[in-house]
């Protein structure tokens, strides 16, 4: 079992070789077809030899969209900008929220407090269909509905429950007496909390926080269903590619490209904190 | 040195709901003065923890009151009660060096810097820990983390010091050390202390007065010697003494001049009626069933004494430990020199009456001590 012999090593190689096509390749594809025009897309068969064009991204990124029926206005930018901002904001809001009422709910058992977690984690049980169509109602009564508010407040009902319960495992793995050997020395519970408890929970709060942005950011039902086209997320966004002259295969793989890169970059950056995260039990005191 | 520090009065704690839930401390009531130190002893799930961290403020007390310098605490958070704490767990914080572990107990009570580093440099060299003041807790060993978090309890000027096995991951040369050096420490500077332990040489070692608890319940409270010599109840007795005392339950029967004991497989104890005291022979007369105890190191072997058979010899190095099959149970007997007694050899054994502790058959409560049977 020690040594590893050659055609161990060699079938070893070949098997991730086939892992990493299988799930790189849509997205190398996708990298080649925002760099096409819809003709060599189309082209049979398909050809990764061709002249690159960035028409497709200045298209995008001017808004105006040429196709063999005449131009027309996109706002992909706008929905880009509506992404970061709803993602943003509705990740920052859950964080305020949820951490505490993790740290609560790691640190206080109460009566009922359990039941108090599970509902809301219940939250994610239920198919996002099945609560859209009342919720589109309450919203229209309340005046909710197409305002950037009320996005962010059924955004909650996607990052709330994912931090609460991500961040709650990681108060629950710092011993409770750490905080105490704090208190004891002559600080409050909140100084205790802020000092010791968020900077030993941090990297489990990064990687919830990531987690619950790519959730955020990849959102379509709601958005689709309760935003009118100014307030859309490039999720939306991209259904206005599909025209009255055909579908703009270049646009689309350009804008996935453009939509896909903020939540590369944002888990790229994070990566350190999601690995430190994940080995906070081996280190803890 | 009258002055109390503490006083707990009628404590329970409930785990779960009052009256109901797990009861793990009973009715607690003990005061400790300033300057003494006091040791929690008991074997785990007795409550000794439960105790003390009730006094720290980390556990509700479901009932009683619990005072510190006279004041009525049991209701204020931990920063309002001036206590310091070292944990078993060690607790300490993983992103600080053990230096800024043991100065950050100093932070609230805003010292200059050169007071405080003065401070723990001195804790340092007090607890051996100098070599290692700028590592990180995960890269140090259990022994090492637990001095730098009785290093961080001790460094406070708090009205009570809580120790919880203060020194159970330490090796033994360093454990004797520390625990001298640690006693004058505290004495040396006044404070008062609670230690909790399962090990009874630590607390015989450390306290001026040990708490034994079982089961939730204070069973003694006293000085070593005391506990040793006088132990209140059956559970004392045998909980504290290494090796532990030696029981045998016996039927009391006895006619004008003679008291005697009937143990098991018809092993007969017989003693002058003179070898008691008169109210002690009289409660023992009043009952039928009662257990005797006899510590090891008080067993003599003696040619005309009661027949019992070798069944271990072993040499420690300082003592022999000889133990033997003794009225369907087991005597231990500890001499201080070496003998060659063989396996299944039959020896006479002499309980002295000034060495016998007599328990009720019952409720295991002391009825005599050796020194007052004469």
């Amino acid at each position: 079992m020690e040594t590893t012999s050659t055609l161990e090593k060699t079938l070893r190689l070949i098997a991730l070789t086939l892992v990493v096509i299988f799930f790189m390749f849509p997205i190398f594809w996708i990298l080649l077809m925002s760099f096409q025009t819809n003709e060599t897309i189309l082209a049979i068969p398909p050809s990764v030899i061709f002249t690159p064009t960035l028409s497709n991204y200045a298209a995008l990124i001017t808004g105006k969209l040429t196709t063999a029926a005449g131009t027309l206005d996109i706002a992909f930018m706008r929905n880009l900008m509506n992404s970061i901002f709803l993602s943003v904001t509705s990740v920052a809001i859950s964080l305020v929220l949820g951490v505490p009422a993790a740290y609560a709910f790691a640190r206080h058992k109460f009566k009922g407090s359990e039941d108090i977690a599970f509902t809301l984690l219940s939250f994610r049980f239920a198919p996002p269909l099945l609560v859209l169509l009342p919720l589109t109602q309450y919203f229209q009564w309340l005046g909710l509905s197409d305002t950037y508010f009320g996005l962010i407040w059924v955004y909650q009902l996607i990052c709330l429950p994912l931090i609460l319960w991500i961040v709650r495992g990681y108060f629950e793995d710092i011993s409770a007496d750490v905080e105490y050997a704090y208190r004891i020395a002559g600080h409050s519970w909140f100084a205790t909390f802020r000092k010791i408890a968020l900077p030993l929970a941090g990297p489990g709060i990064a990687a919830a926080g990531l987690l619950a942005f790519i959730f955020a950011w990849n959102n379509f039902v709601f958005a689709l269903v309760l935003a009118s086209a100014d307030k859309q997320p490039v999720t939306v966004g991209a259904l206005a590619f599909v025209t009255s002259s055909g579908i703009q295969y270049g646009q689309i793989a350009s804008a996935i490209v453009l939509s896909v890169t903020p939540t590369l970059a944002l888990a790229l950056y994070a990566q350190r904190y999601l690995v430190e995260g994940l080995s906070l039990g081996a280190v803890k005191g | 040195m009258s002055e109390t520090a503490l006083f707990i009065k009628g404590v329970d704690k409930f785990y779960g709901p009052i009256d109901h839930g797990v009861h793990a401390v009973k009715q607690l009531s003990m005061d400790v003065k300033k300057g003494e130190i006091i040791a929690l002893l008991g074997s785990s799930g007795c409550g000794k923890t439960s105790t003390l961290r009730m006094v720290a403020g980390f556990e509700p007390v479901s009932r009683g009151t619990i005072s510190l310098k006279g004041r009525e605490v049991q209701t204020f958070p931990p920063v309002k009660r001036n206590v310091a704490m070292a944990f078993e767990g060690y607790s300490l914080y993983p992103p600080l060096t053990v230096r800024e572990n043991i100065a950050f107990a100093l932070k609230a009570s805003r010292l200059s810097q050169s007071v405080v580093d003065e401070k723990v440099a001195s804790i340092a060299k007090l607890l051996e820990i100098g070599d290692i003041m700028g590592r990180y807790p995960s890269s140090i060993s259990g022994g090492q983390q637990q001095r730098a978090s009785l290093g961080r309890a001790l460094i406070r000027d708090a009205d009570l010091h809580l120790l919880d096995e203060p020194m159970g991951q330490l090796e033994p040369q360093l454990r004797a050390l520390l625990r001298g050096r640690i006693k004058h420490f505290i004495k040396e500077r006044g404070l008062t202390a609670i230690l909790v332990t399962h090990d009874q040489t630590e607390a015989n070692a450390l306290a001026d007065r040990i708490a034994v608890m079982e089961g939730g319940v204070l069973q003694q409270f006293d000085t070593p010697q005391m506990i040793k010599e006088r132990p209140a109840n059956l559970f004392t007795g045998t909980f504290v003494g290494e090796p532990p005392m030696n029981v045998f339950s016996a039927g009391i029967s006895g006619s004008g001049d003679t008291v005697s004991f009937g143990l098991n497989e018809g092993v007969k104890l017989d003693y002058k009626a003179s070898d008691f005291s008169h109210e002690v022979r009289a409660e023992l007369m009043k009952r039928s069933k009662v257990v005797l105890g006899i510590r090891p190191y008080a067993v003599r072997r003696s040619e005309g004494g009661v027949g019992a058979k070798v069944a271990v010899n072993q040499w420690l190095g300082d003592q022999t430990h000889i133990a033997t099959d003794f009225a369907g149970g087991t005597m231990v007997l500890v001499e201080h020199d070496r003998t060659n007694l063989a396996i299944g050899e039959n020896v006479g054994i002499r309980l002295d009456p000034s060495s016998l502790h007599v328990f009720d058959g019952d409720s295991g409560k002391a009825i005599s001590h050796g020194q007052e049977l004469a």
